[in-house]
């Protein structure tokens, strides 16, 4: 499903972080009770490439939407770089608004101000979950596809503009075309409205789309075909994706990467079918194990799911590897005896790769210990 | 004799824009210890067919034909009253859709678990209070966890607890609506490990409703798919997975992701489910369809036993 040929990087994260306080009362305050946080996202980093769809896959709460969404600068954003590569059209107005680039001829989003980077909206746009919460019932198609050329000043007449329009749902597949722009979003199917948001981010020819959850409000025999339609737009127009998902099996379909989140951190990244097949990290095999399938047989038996408790609160993450205490093989390791069983509790395991291209954050791979690490 | 057996019910919905016939036709039977799935799309009915079942179908829509036999008991020609105390919890139960998050924020879970003790029994407070430490450690919570509140429980801990109130009062008939549609994967794992257990336990039937394939497969015997009002495919479950009949029901397994096995090129079926105010004539599926030929536009096909056990309502299978 992916095409092997990927471009250049076109965006290259590093250690985001995305902290949000924790009010304090009155009281707390003139006690002096430290501030608290929310750590939704906890030192986030991987790449993008042209052309590529990368998955953020993991469960309510691990800090996924809130990844999507800092890379739009929706959220404000605690520490980290995010070093951006702009359409031609965007850099050329970036210039003229006093950017700087790096050496790579790109820009890092998160040290703009707020008027440098508005014309970046162009180049990174967002998909949402519910296409019947995010389109407005009192615009028709044509004005809800029309609004953000007019922000961006794209076309000069009404008419210009509606060229972009109709080529942009011809790509997104609503045809005839004229049947669909005076529409309102309650005349259209779920799939449709999908399809109208699709289009709305694509119509600005970014470089990006950002696509929290698509199809998981959509039923089963029409989510194949948004899917499909993604894969249709990396190859036609060179788009690449971030799609975020609880659903690894979806993710499978459209990704070439996954990535795993767990508590705010990436926990495993690699190609899309080795991070099914052969997962690296215990909470990966975890999830992997309890997605059911299709398949009577699976009556007969009792989902083995390895994996302890529940997920613990982002403003208390525990110390060393934050999945520790629901892990069950540091419970085994630690009774077998296991030296490096006691550095889970100690630090932060790092990412590193364990199979080409395949990396995991757990000390069960020698490569995570400390050099000459022997217990 | 069947548990319960239902026979041509038809539930409607009367709108200002008209009749909106949600359940239109649907047939079927529950043995004592069986689960039966039912699966459908958005909008096919089958929440509709969940309310009936227990005489709760919301204004405008009412039941308007058909019957529901439980013990020999019409539900459908009782008053709401009799349904009160002869049906509801005490012969069937129902884990609605999302209703771990119904509980009042401001009163101990454990005092509204033990409602149906109250009302549908002679037990007092503490006898029910006892009643429910008992069932909460049958679905794996602590029974401390009854003087809690709902914030401060999670989703998980939350839907053990609306599952360990349906089945206080031991009811021949447990329906779950979507009962892990909201919950992680994990905890859906959990949720649907704990079902099984029960099930076995308990001997116990169930009618789990869910748009979900892969969650019916984990624990449905028998299973039915609905679409547009109608059950168009019902038999035994490995029947239904591994040899559909009904187009819509093969292609229907073809959309579903796998994550195991070859990535085989996923499947969508064209177009969109129709308006139930005004569905198509014949076959509703029919103007999607592939095979669609001669008939399918022009009359209803029948439910017909095509395998033994094993019905279908397609004119592929039915002789006119």
């Amino acid at each position: 499903m992916s095409s092997p040929e990927l471009g250049e990087v076109i965006l290259d994260l590093k250690d985001l972080r995305v902290w949000f306080p924790i009010r304090r009362g009155l009281i707390e305050t003139i006690t002096g009770r430290p501030r608290l946080y929310v750590r939704a996202v906890d030192g986030v980093s991987f790449e993008i490439r042209r052309r590529e769809t990368f998955c953020l896959v993991g469960e309510s709460g691990c800090g996924k939407t809130t990844t999507g969404k800092a890379l739009l600068r929706l959220v404000p954003i605690t520490g980290g770089s995010a070093r951006f590569r702009p359409s031609k059209e965007v850099a050329e107005e970036l210039e003229r608004r006093g950017v700087e680039f790096d050496e790579d001829g790109m820009v890092d989003i998160f040290k703009l101000t707020d008027k440098q980077f508005h014309p970046l909206r162009r180049d990174i746009q967002m998909v949402y979950q519910d296409p019947y919460g995010s389109l407005n019932p009192r615009f028709r198609v044509r004005d809800i596809l029309e609004e953000p050329l007019i922000v961006h000043k794209i076309g000069e007449t009404r008419s210009e503009r509606l060229e972009y329009i109709a080529r942009a749902l011809e790509m997104v597949k609503l045809t005839p075309v004229s049947e669909f722009v005076d529409r309102y979003p309650h005349q259209l199917s779920g799939g449709q409205r999908q399809r109208v948001a699709i289009a709305r981010a694509i119509i600005m020819n970014p470089v990006l789309v950002v696509a929290d959850e698509p199809v998981s409000m959509l039923d089963v025999s029409i989510r194949a075909e948004i899917l499909e339609l993604f894969n249709i737009l990396k190859e036609r127009i060179g788009l690449s994706f971030i799609y975020i998902t609880h659903d690894l099996s979806t993710a499978r379909y459209v990704c070439n990467r996954i990535a795993v989140m767990y508590l705010g951190r990436i926990v495993e990244l690699g190609p899309a079918d080795d991070v099914i097949q052969d997962p690296q990290h215990p909470y990966t095999e975890a999830l992997v194990a309890a997605i059911p399938e299709p398949d009577p047989r699976n009556r007969a038996r009792m989902r083995d799911i390895k994996i302890k408790g529940e997920v613990p609160s982002p403003v208390n993450i525990p110390p060393g590897c934050r999945f520790h205490p629901r892990c069950v093989l540091y419970e085994a390791a630690l009774k077998r005896g296991e030296p490096w069983a006691k550095l889970c509790t100690q630090a932060e395991p790092p990412l590193v790769e364990v199979k080409k291209g395949h990396y995991a954050a757990c000390y069960k791979h020698e490569a995570a210990r400390p050099k000459g690490f022997t217990g | 004799m069947p548990l319960l057996e239902v026979r041509d019910l038809r539930t409607y919905y009367y709108t200002m824009r008209g009749v909106v016939r949600a359940v239109d036709g649907v047939s079927f039977t529950l043995e004592k210890g069986e689960t039966l799935g039912i699966a459908g799309e958005s909008g096919c009915g089958k929440s509709t067919l969940a309310w009936s079942l227990l005489k709760l179908v919301p204004p405008p829509g009412r039941i308007v034909g058909g019957s529901i036999l439980v013990d020999g008991m019409d539900v459908t020609k009782m008053s709401e009253h009799e349904v009160r105390s002869k049906i509801r919890w005490r012969k069937i139960s129902m884990i609605f859709q999302g209703a771990m998050n119904a509980f009042n924020p401001v009163i101990k879970v454990g005092d509204q678990v033990i409602e149906p003790l109250l009302l549908h029994t002679d037990m007092d407070r503490e006898e029910a209070w006892a009643r429910a430490e008992e069932m909460v450690k049958h679905v794996g919570l602590p029974p401390e966890i009854l003087e809690r509140y709902p914030h401060e429980l999670s989703g998980g801990q939350k839907q053990r607890l609306v599952i360990a109130m349906a089945l206080l009062l031991e009811p021949d008939i447990v329906i779950a609506d979507e009962p892990t549609t909201a919950l992680d994967v994990v905890i859906q794992a959990q949720i649907l490990n704990l079902m099984k257990r029960l099930y076995r336990e308990k001997g116990m039937s169930i009618i789990l409703i869910t748009h979900d394939l892969s969650v019916i497969a984990e624990l449905a015997e028998r299973v039915a798919i609905m679409y547009a009002g109608k059950i168009v495919e019902l038999g035994p479950a490995e029947a239904v997975f591994e040899n559909p009949l009904h187009p819509y029901t093969q292609a229907l397994l073809k959309a579903v992701p796998r994550l195991r096995g070859p990535k085989e090129r996923l499947y969508y079926i064209p177009g969109a489910p129709p308006d139930l105010r005004n569905p198509p004539r014949g076959c509703r599926f029919n103007p999607r369809c592939e095979r669609r030929f001669e008939p399918c536009d022009r009359e209803e096909p029948p439910l017909v036993e095509a395998e033994k056990g094993h019905y279908v309502a397609c004119w592929l299978y039915a002789r006119r």
